[in-house]
């Protein structure tokens, strides 16, 4: 009838539109996926490229010099590199079997209310700022520490030379506390996943066999996780190491080596924080960067290992 | 095979008990696990609250912040500026995170796809003092700290955040429903925005709540880039905005205790704002989750 | 007793030609006295009294929903892992409450080992499948042997001898039920419990591990589920037929009739065995 001409003429329009709009949308959200792109490449080069007058100074003796020296303007990361290595390998140690027993909990052991309640706060321990952590340690703490834990710690395994030196309300020991706390829920929480993640079925089968329940976690829950758990824990190191603003607020900031983990000490994160804001000179502020660009490289690279690790799992798991 | 005599014997001998006391053990030790953590969250809670509560008041909240070394004020400025940073924070990085998740799911080839998702995995593990030092000499080196600069380097704490909670939430929308859509004649851009997005709009609030919540948090990208002590409210993100990470951070390292009890006050506010809508935004996620059916 | 038959009863035809002499009843493995079982406050079966014999293939057949996997679960306390379980009457085995004071479930399980329905093998070597429980539960002498031993009983040794060191998941389906069945059969226990082991399997794996359990019933006891009518007449010397009662609101499974097989297929006591073997129903 006479309104078929119009729907023709209708039609034609509408597919002008949709055309269009299919374009439109391809194109915004492909420009905001290159954008994003463009932005990391953006950091990288960014941070790089402040560094290069550094670079140019030091080169690769940055990574070994043990020297900080604003007014004689030699900068050196070495302590830095053990400070981070020390407090992240020490939050890694506490953390690590810490998560995973909490993990076990909420995924084996726990009732389903229990598990409800418990979940969610330690994961509620993850979102507390890092700031508000760090004035904790500070000013709660780091006394505690210099007045009961280190003390006694000194007083009965004074003899390793970790434990050895004076207490102290500040330093590596309290840092590395701070970033345990931070690291517990991040590898708890894909811990918890990975565990609730293997079948029944395969638990049934091992407790029929007259397996205890701790026999049955560990040969079949842990043992069928391990990569899993690496991951989890390598992504918990990175936490540990990019952690700044909480470490600088409690660890002293010293330039230098020191076997005791009361002594005060200094991270490659934590060196930028403490010392950005005052820094003048040129050289000064490129260490800075340069500092920077080491913690990205790592940062990158544990970031990349942990990927590794999931994805040759997941293609295991799927293989049979 | 078992014997009658062993049959009878049903309670195990010494080695059955030792595995029993191992299993014993490891439920003890688990149960001190998780007790430890939440033991550790009370402490860290209970301190702040004990320390800060007794700061707060309504003046304190809207009061400027006192003049240098004075006693009394209020942190009006530093709530409005940590707020107004948010606020540009979310308002770069929702459109992009969302555009971009929106890429990834609809219109990516997986081989494409990967190297876009790599790229945020990365972001998100990015040490965020890296993100205050990029920015710094992006904007600030050679010019002034602003508050866009710090909203900037916010937004990139918050955009690989929002486009992977985008990401899976759109993963959740069962392709029945575009395929619907299509089968009826619909056009993409149609199918996307009035279709999948309206159902993904729940999960896309969700995970833009907890991104906010997490750069609220955030001290290290705006130290270098927003770093200001000022006495009244400033909200022109052209100058440099005080907020209250930063100003926590300032004052804890000061030796003035009259510093440490405002750290506290303004730790308890950022606190409570933090654990609040991230435990608001999960409990909606869950509610979502369960109405999905997953 | 069949005038009122309109169909001709299915006569199973291996009955007849089965192998050997009807086995004898007897020593008595389990005894158990008024069973019954609750979820929380819904009840899954009640009031079983049933008992089974050394050396014989047990069946329990049944309508879905009847309570059978539920009935054979008390039997190694699996059933214990459910929440809001408890059981009422008494399970004796070899005299002993299996339910009472003191009785460890890790003790009950080494000796009344139990199959599932899919087959279930853990994530390791095939080798390791076979010596997880025994290294665990300390038999960790002549473990070699002991691995080889089992494999052979379960008619596997053959098929993996040269890949034992390969991933249980490459098997085949039937292959992996029978390694579970090697692993079950390794810390060598008196019972098998069988879950329905053949259901997910092809008609030739189910067929292999028919036989096997042909063979498997002079060193042990075997107690099968199955939905399998055929497959119980071929397999079963005594058989239990389990049906669902309805009172009220409640839906529960009780135990109809537990006769020689032979004698439950043709001749049944009870009119609803008699419809569910000539398939009226379920």
């Amino acid at each position: 009838m006479s309104t078929v001409p119009a729907a023709e003429a209708l039609r034609g329009t509408q597919r002008l539109r949709d055309w269009i709009g299919d374009r439109l949308l391809l194109v915004l959200t492909l420009l905001a996926a290159l954008a994003s792109i463009a932005l990391m490449a953006l950091i990288a080069w960014r941070v790089f490229r402040g560094a290069s007058l550094s670079w140019s100074t030091f080169g690769l003796g940055f990574l070994t010099g043990t020297t900080w020296d604003t007014n004689a303007g030699v900068f050196g990361a070495g302590t830095l590199l053990y400070g981070t290595a020390v407090t992240s390998l020490m939050a890694l140690v506490i953390a690590g079997p810490l998560a995973i027993a909490i993990a076990l909990f909420l995924s084996e052991l726990a009732p389903r209310w229990i598990r409800e309640v418990i979940g969610p706060l330690v994961e509620m321990l993850a979102a507390v700022p890092s700031v508000v952590l760090g004035l904790w340690g500070i000013l709660v703490l780091g006394p505690f520490a210099a007045n009961h834990i280190e003390p006694w710690l000194n007083n009965w395994f004074g003899w390793i030379p970790l434990f050895s030196g004076d207490p102290s309300s500040s330093g590596v020991f309290v840092a590395g506390l701070i970033l345990a706390i931070m690291v517990v829920p991040i590898v708890a929480s894909i811990c918890r996943e990975l565990f609730l993640a293997v079948p029944s079925e395969l638990e049934d089968g091992a407790l029929a066999l007259g397996a205890t329940r701790w026999e049955m976690v560990r040969g079949i829950v842990l043992s069928s996780s391990k990569p899993g758990i690496a991951a989890a824990l390598i992504l918990g190191l990175g936490r540990a190491l990019g952690e700044a603003i909480a470490v600088t607020q409690v660890i002293g900031s010293a330039t230098a080596i020191n076997v005791s983990l009361f002594a005060p000490g200094d991270t490659l994160a934590s060196r930028i924080a403490a010392q950005f804001q005052g820094a003048v000179t040129k050289l000064q502020i490129s260490s800075l960067f340069y500092l920077a660009a080491i913690l990205l490289v790592i940062g990158l690279l544990t970031n990349l290992i942990a990927q590794l690790i999931v994805r040759r799992y997941e293609v295991q798991r799927a293989a049979g | 095979m078992a014997t009658a005599e062993q049959a009878l014997n049903l309670r195990g001998g010494g080695r059955s008990r030792r595995r029993r006391w191992a299993n014993r053990l490891a439920e003890v030790v688990a149960t001190l696990a998780a007790l430890t953590a939440v033991a550790v969250l009370a402490i860290v809670v209970l301190s702040i609250a004990k320390r800060g509560l007794s700061e707060i008041s309504w003046s304190f909240l809207t009061e400027p912040l006192p003049l240098f070394g004075q006693p009394g004020g209020g942190i009006a400025p530093l709530i409005v500026g940590s707020a107004i940073l948010v606020a540009i924070a979310t308002l770069i990085a929702l459109p992009l995170g969302v555009l971009a998740a929106l890429f990834l799911s609809e219109f990516a080839s997986r081989r494409v796809a990967a190297p876009i998702q790599l790229v945020f995995d990365l972001m998100s593990g990015l040490p965020s003092v890296i993100l205050g030092v990029f920015v710094f000499g992006l904007l600030v080196y050679g010019h002034t700290q602003s508050g866009i600069a710090g909203g900037f380097a916010l937004s990139i704490v918050m955009l690989p955040l929002i486009a992977r909670s985008t990401q899976e939430t759109l993963r959740l929308v069962p392709d029945s429903q575009r395929d619907g859509a299509l089968a009826l004649g619909a056009s993409r851009w149609r199918v996307v925005l009035g279709v999948v997005l309206p159902s993904a709009l729940g999960g896309i609030l969700t995970g833009t709540v907890l991104a906010i919540a997490r750069a609220a948090g955030e001290t290290a990208p705006l130290l270098f880039t927003t770093s200001i002590y000022l006495n009244s409210v400033q909200s022109d993100p052209r100058n440099a905005l005080p907020n209250m990470p930063v100003q926590i951070f300032i004052w804890s390292e000061s030796s003035d205790p009259e510093d440490h009890k405002r750290a506290w006050a303004t730790a308890l506010v950022l606190l409570a704002f933090v654990l609040l809508t991230s435990l608001l935004a999960r409990a909606a996620l869950h509610r979502s989750r369960r109405k999905l059916g997953q | 007793m069949n005038e009122t038959v309109t169909m001709p009863p299915m006569r199973p035809v291996d009955v007849a030609e089965r192998e050997g002499p009807k086995a004898p009843v007897g020593e008595t493995v389990f005894d158990i006295q008024g069973l019954t079982v609750r979820y929380g406050s819904n009840a899954a079966v009640k009031d079983v009294d049933v008992e089974i014999y050394k050396n014989l293939i047990t069946a329990v057949i049944g309508p879905s929903g009847c309570g059978k996997s539920t009935f054979i679960r008390c039997l190694n306390r699996m059933n214990d892992t459910i929440p809001g379980f408890n059981l009422d009457g008494r399970l004796l085995y070899h005299g002993v409450d299996l339910y009472g004071d003191g009785v460890e479930p890790i003790e009950v399980r080494r000796r009344i080992g139990m199959v599932f329905q899919k087959p279930n093998p853990f994530p390791k070597t095939i080798y390791d499948n076979v010596a997880w429980a025994p290294r665990v539960l300390g038999m960790k002498k002549g473990l070699d042997e002991r691995v080889e031993r089992a494999l052979t009983s379960a008619a596997l040794w053959d098929d993996v001898k040269d890949r034992l060191k390969k991933s249980a998941l490459s098997l085949s389906g039937g292959q992996q039920q029978r390694l579970c069945i090697a692993r079950a059969i390794a810390i060598e226990p008196e019972v098998l419990l069988l879950d329905e082991p053949a259901s997910a399997l092809d008609p030739i794996a189910t067929q292999k591990i028919e036989e096997l359990m042909q063979q498997l019933k002079r060193d042990y006891t075997i107690v099968i589920v199955t939905h399998n009518m055929q497959q119980a007449a071929r397999v079963a010397d005594r058989t239990a037929f389990f049906s669902l009662q309805v009172e009220g609101s409640e839906r529960y499974g009780i135990l109809v009739e537990y006769d020689d097989t032979e004698k439950l297929f043709t001749a049944p006591s009870d009119r609803r065995t008699e419809d569910y073997v000539t398939g009226r129903f379920g």
